[in-house]
């Protein structure tokens, strides 16, 4: 038997296919979790990520460009659907809550950073996630978060400032 | 990044958060949402198979010697894109590769796909599929099953392009002199094959026996 298994089965357009969408979660699953955990607490941000990487299996077929900024795309909308919902149902009181604040625990640092971005109003969390955490330049900040990039330049300047202000325990939300 | 977040540390995904993550994608890609092909590898004494089923059942089976990321590749292609590792709907045919190793004689009743074969190729892994555990049937004989007695050299190929090994039995066909020839997983693999259906034992080649890890 001569014949080469792999010859006959290997199309001679493979480069032409699609990648398996494996590899997409692969390279891209740490990204969307930074902007997932940015955008929201824990337990929304493990929602967020699984329906992230469902919708964008569904599109997959079909879609073609920038992998790491489409994903981006659909993880801030997902997460904003969540805090849009979380709005809606949320029930007004007279008494403010305590807030649980991990702020300034001694080696709790990476909780800090996820508990800090909480404190900051939402375009500038959004402005701070999607620029520093997953590398999206401002002009696509700006479309995402409906402004102008230098706006959402200003945003992410204001939020960085806020987030050293509050990891250094200078300001107490 | 264009500004750094200094002092600001962000912290790396932790691989058991991804793993956590993964799991919770696996378990909400059913129904509409699956995937066209899901994956998964199991670990054998011919060293780590990668196994893929379509909705419609098993219809790939990879021995290490073959490039994972080329086989991957073909899946895409041939089948669709929306490929994901599913270890858990695997399960079936993960319990049934170890069974068979460690001496089970059961034939795989699971759902099988062929739709990586055709034509003539397909018909002779439909008659594979009759050939019994420790049975050893030659490439003429089993020609002589299909429609095309003849095609003996195609009855080669067929074997040799089986999408599925294991799972449908080509390490069974063998040459008309007795020598048992080549196969996907390499010479070596069928020939402890045959000796696993002969004695119930799996034997490494030139006698080595199996590390358990």
């Amino acid at each position: 038997m001569s014949a080469s298994p792999t010859r006959a089965i290997r199309p001679a357009n493979l480069a032409a296919g699609r990648a398996p969408f494996e590899r997409v979660v692969e390279e891209h699953g740490a990204l969307v979790w930074r902007v997932c955990r940015g955008m929201l607490v824990e337990h929304d941000a493990e929602d967020a990520w699984s329906e992230t990487f469902l919708a964008a299996m569904r599109a997959w077929p079909a879609f073609d460009g920038n992998t790491a900024g489409w994903l981006v795309t659909i993880a801030h909308r997902k997460a904003i659907d969540v805090l849009r919902a979380q709005a809606r149902t949320a029930i007004p009181t007279d008494e403010l809550p305590e807030t649980d604040s991990r702020l300034g625990v001694p080696g709790d640092r990476d909780l800090d950073l996820w508990a800090a971005l909480q404190l900051l109003p939402p375009r500038q969390r959004a402005a701070v996630v999607h620029h520093h955490l997953a590398g999206v330049p401002f002009t696509e900040v700006a479309d995402l978060t409906g402004t102008t990039p230098a706006a959402a330049r200003k945003a992410a300047s204001d939020g960085v400032q806020r987030l050293r202000a509050l990891l250094a325990g200078k300001e107490i939300a | 990044m264009t500004e750094t977040l200094a002092p600001l540390t962000v912290p790396d995904a932790d691989p058991a958060l991804l793993a956590r993550l993964h799991a919770r994608l696996e378990a909400a890609a059913v129904g509409d949402d699956s995937p066209d092909v899901h994956y998964r590898r199991v670990d054998s004494p011919l060293g780590p198979l990668l196994v893929a089923a379509t909705e419609a059942g098993v219809a790939r089976l990879a021995f290490a010697i073959e490039d994972e990321d080329g086989v991957l590749d073909e899946l895409a292609t041939r089948v669709g894109p929306r490929v994901l590792r599913s270890p858990k709907r695997l399960d079936a045919v993960a319990a049934w590769l170890d069974a068979y190793f460690a001496g089970g004689a059961e034939p795989y009743t699971g759902a099988i796909d062929l739709r990586l074969a055709r034509g003539f190729r397909l018909a002779v892994l439909e008659q594979l599929k009759a050939v019994p555990y420790g049975v050893r049937i030659s490439y003429a004989a089993l020609a002589a099953r299909t429609d095309n007695p003849r095609a003996v050299r195609a009855v080669g190929t067929a074997c040799a392009t089986n999408p599925v090994p294991l799972v449908v039995p080509c390490h069974r066909v063998v040459r008309s002199d007795g020598t048992t020839g080549a196969y996907r997983g390499g010479a070596a693999a069928k020939v402890q094959l045959l000796a696993l259906e002969r004695d119930g034992v799996l034997p490494q080649p030139g006698g080595i026996p199996i590390r358990p890890e």
